[in-house]
């Protein structure tokens, strides 16, 4: 058994919403877990599950081999960093963290080396006299952070904590999220609707959609080997493009060209999956674009524009090559890198 | 030019709602300090006279009431337990019927909210003959006990409590469940700080709430042992330079409680913004 196990859980709200179906799933000591799906997709009703904040409608929850179906949240020694931070508002930063060692019983030394030790590593020993209200975004942050790893618990649990910062704030506290866990080795779990947060955070993430696990990996996994059509859509920047396409004896025809020798024997109406990374400039290429618009990102171009038959696609290519808008670009996909998805059940077929 | 005028006109209206306020108080102050024959000749007095001390000791420490059994000092002390005790068992009473109203898994606790508050409907005057019978059931005439406690459950108390703690956010006690805290910790070390504020407010409003009950201290105190400031005020006999000085040593213990406690009322708002 790992160090979290899920087992079958489900959850169903009193008002009759199925927000988590029969979800299994193990986390092991020391990982860095990610849940990534788009809003009300049933994410944070998972972490909270595991938290004690929601009640398990059916299944099984063991943390570090203990069942903890009906232990309090008091007792379950997890630690939670919420949206909007949930600081004690009556309370400066140093109570802020000294709080859960109190209730604990902690001598006042340990809890005063403890704070200060936390305080030290997020770089908040300044604030300590201060209120919450007398703090910046990104000094909350830290302060809901510190709060929860001064108890040194279980388990991190972290229902989209950045998403109140702005752009550059966010992308630094997540590097420093994932170093600070490294460095104090605390299984995690963190819930995002951001896929590029989830990308660089995650050890292991799982794309859940409607309640359910779409998908569980690495990162990278997923990102090279999506197993629907969903996951596909959800992880990478900008989206992979889709096309209508007929698969019949091994070759695949989309509107426009045909690719053969296509190692599946499925057959049927199908969704061809190109990403924009995933394409080069030849001549005589399998797909013509006619250049729209051209975002130029330094490193990198991201091209959109229509095919022939007037569909939306997008091609990202080196910043160095110039691009004019009105184009007509002849690609092709490098290395076989297509995905191919059933239409009608969104599952990968090759 | 023309806001000059607004402005100097709107505070004459002003000084003269305050004159109209305060002009009869002073004039009874003013006549507390002469004798009785110097009132009785010439009527109400603006100017201080040299009788003050005479006569408010006297009032003080007159044995007055019908059997004689009763001074000014023990109705004050008797109106202070009276106001004190409503103010806290009320806000008390209150802080706890909120929380459970608004944090424990009671059914109906809507309408079990609105029952609470239509009370409001129903003043102490309306139940005071079945409230009485109660009370002499118990054998609880002319005690503290019974001159406090049924006046002492507010619906407006446990209005504001609960419309509190209904904006305090549910993150708040999420998070300190997983800090440790159990229902009685979450109560003291969150919600009793957080509405500080709010509960000075109540504790002055009750308590002159308490303190300025008539009927039911009139009804159940038959022992002039129990007579309270407001009781008194009818029926303390006297000439009439007494009865001015009673008068405005009544108004002394409300304005002081509103001295006293709002100091903290507003340090409260302050911290809290
Ligand atoms: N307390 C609740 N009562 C009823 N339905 C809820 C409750 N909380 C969430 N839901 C529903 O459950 C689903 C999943 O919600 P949630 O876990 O919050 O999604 P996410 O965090 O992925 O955005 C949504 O459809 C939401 O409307
Ligand atoms: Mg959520």
């Amino acid at each position: 058994m790992s160090f979290l196990d899920l087992k079958n859980v489900t959850k169903i709200y009193p008002n009759g919403t199925k927000a988590v179906h029969e979800t299994s799933l193990s986390i092991d000591e020391g990982e860095f877990m990610v849940f990534v799906g788009p809003s009300g997709c049933g994410k944070s009703t998972l972490l909270r599950m595991v938290a004690g904040l929601e009640d398990i409608t059916e299944g099984d929850i063991n943390l570090d081999g203990k069942l903890i179906n009906e232990v309090d949240p008091s007792e379950r020694d997890v630690a939670m960093v919420f949206q909007n931070y949930a600081l004690y508002p009556h309370m400066n930063v140093y109570n802020n963290l000294a709080y859960g060692l109190k209730n604990r019983g902690i001598d006042k030394e340990t809890i005063e080396q403890k704070v200060n030790d936390a305080a030290k590593l997020l770089q908040i020993s300044d604030y300590l006299q201060r209120k919450p209200s007398m703090l910046s975004g990104g000094q909350r942050q830290r302060v809901a952070m510190g709060r929860a790893i001064v108890r040194n618990p279980k388990i991190f649990l972290f229902d989209e904590p950045l998403s109140n910062l702005d752009a550059k704030l966010r992308i630094q506290m997540r590097l420093e999220i994932k170093k600070l866990q490294q460095k104090v080795g605390v299984t995690s779990i963190f819930v995002t609707h951001d896929q590029v947060e989830a990308m660089t955070l995650a050890d292991r993430l799982a794309v859940i959609n409607n309640g359910i696990i779409e998908q569980l990996g690495t990162p990278i996994e997923i990102y090279d080997n999506p197993k629907s059509l969903f996951v596909a859509g959800f992880i990478g920047s900008p989206q992979m493009n889709f096309l209508d396409g007929n698969l019949k004896n091994k070759i695949l025809s989309a509107e426009g060209f045909e690719i053969k020798d296509i190692n599946t024997d499925f057959e049927g109406e199908v969704t061809l999956g190109i990403r924009p990374e995933h394409l080069s400039q030849t001549e005589n290429g399998l797909i013509n674009l006619n250049v729209d618009l051209v975002e130029q990102l330094g490193s990198d171009n991201l091209v959109y524009g229509q095919l022939k038959n007037k569909k939306d696609f997008c091609y990202r290519c080196p910043g160095n090559q110039t691009i004019e808008k009105g184009s007509n670009l002849s690609l092709n996909i490098e290395n076989n890198k297509y995905y191919i998805f059933d239409k009608s059940t969104g599952k990968r077929v090759n | 030019m023309t806001r000059i005028i607004i402005s100097s006109l709107s505070h004459f209206i002003l000084l003269i709602g305050i004159l109209i306020m305060v002009v009869p108080v002073w004039m009874i102050f003013a006549s507390s300090t002469h004798t009785s024959s110097m009132i009785n000749m010439n009527g109400l007095q603006i100017f201080l006279g040299d009788s003050f001390y005479e006569n408010y000791l006297r009032v003080l420490l007159y044995q007055g009431g019908f059997f004689k059994e009763i001074t000014a000092l023990k109705m004050f002390f008797n109106s202070f337990i009276m106001a004190t005790g409503v103010a806290i068992l009320s806000v008390v009473t209150s802080l706890m019927a909120a929380y459970a109203l608004v944090y424990y898994r009671i059914k109906h606790a809507t309408l079990l909210f609105w029952i609470i508050f239509i009370t409001i409907l129903v003043p102490l005057e309306l139940r005071i003959f079945p409230t009485y019978s109660v009370m002499a059931e118990l054998n609880l005439v002319n005690s503290y006990f019974g001159l406090i406690v049924p006046i002492s459950a507010s619906a407006i108390a446990t209005l504001f409590f609960r419309q509190f703690y209904k904006t305090v956010p549910d993150e708040l006690l999420e998070s300190a469940k997983l800090d440790g805290a159990n229902t009685w910790r979450f109560f003291v070390d969150f919600l009793f700080p957080l509405s500080k504020t709010m509960i000075v407010a109540m504790l002055i409003f009750m308590f002159v709430f308490g303190y300025n009950q008539y009927l039911w201290p009139l009804l159940v105190t038959t022992s002039e042992q129990y007579w309270t400031v407001v009781m008194g005020l009818k029926m303390m006999s006297g000439s009439i330079v007494h009865r001015f000085a009673f008068v405005m040593m009544s108004m002394v213990p409300p304005i002081l409680i509103i001295i006293v406690l709002q100091k903290h009322f507003i340090k409260g708002v302050f911290q809290d913004k």
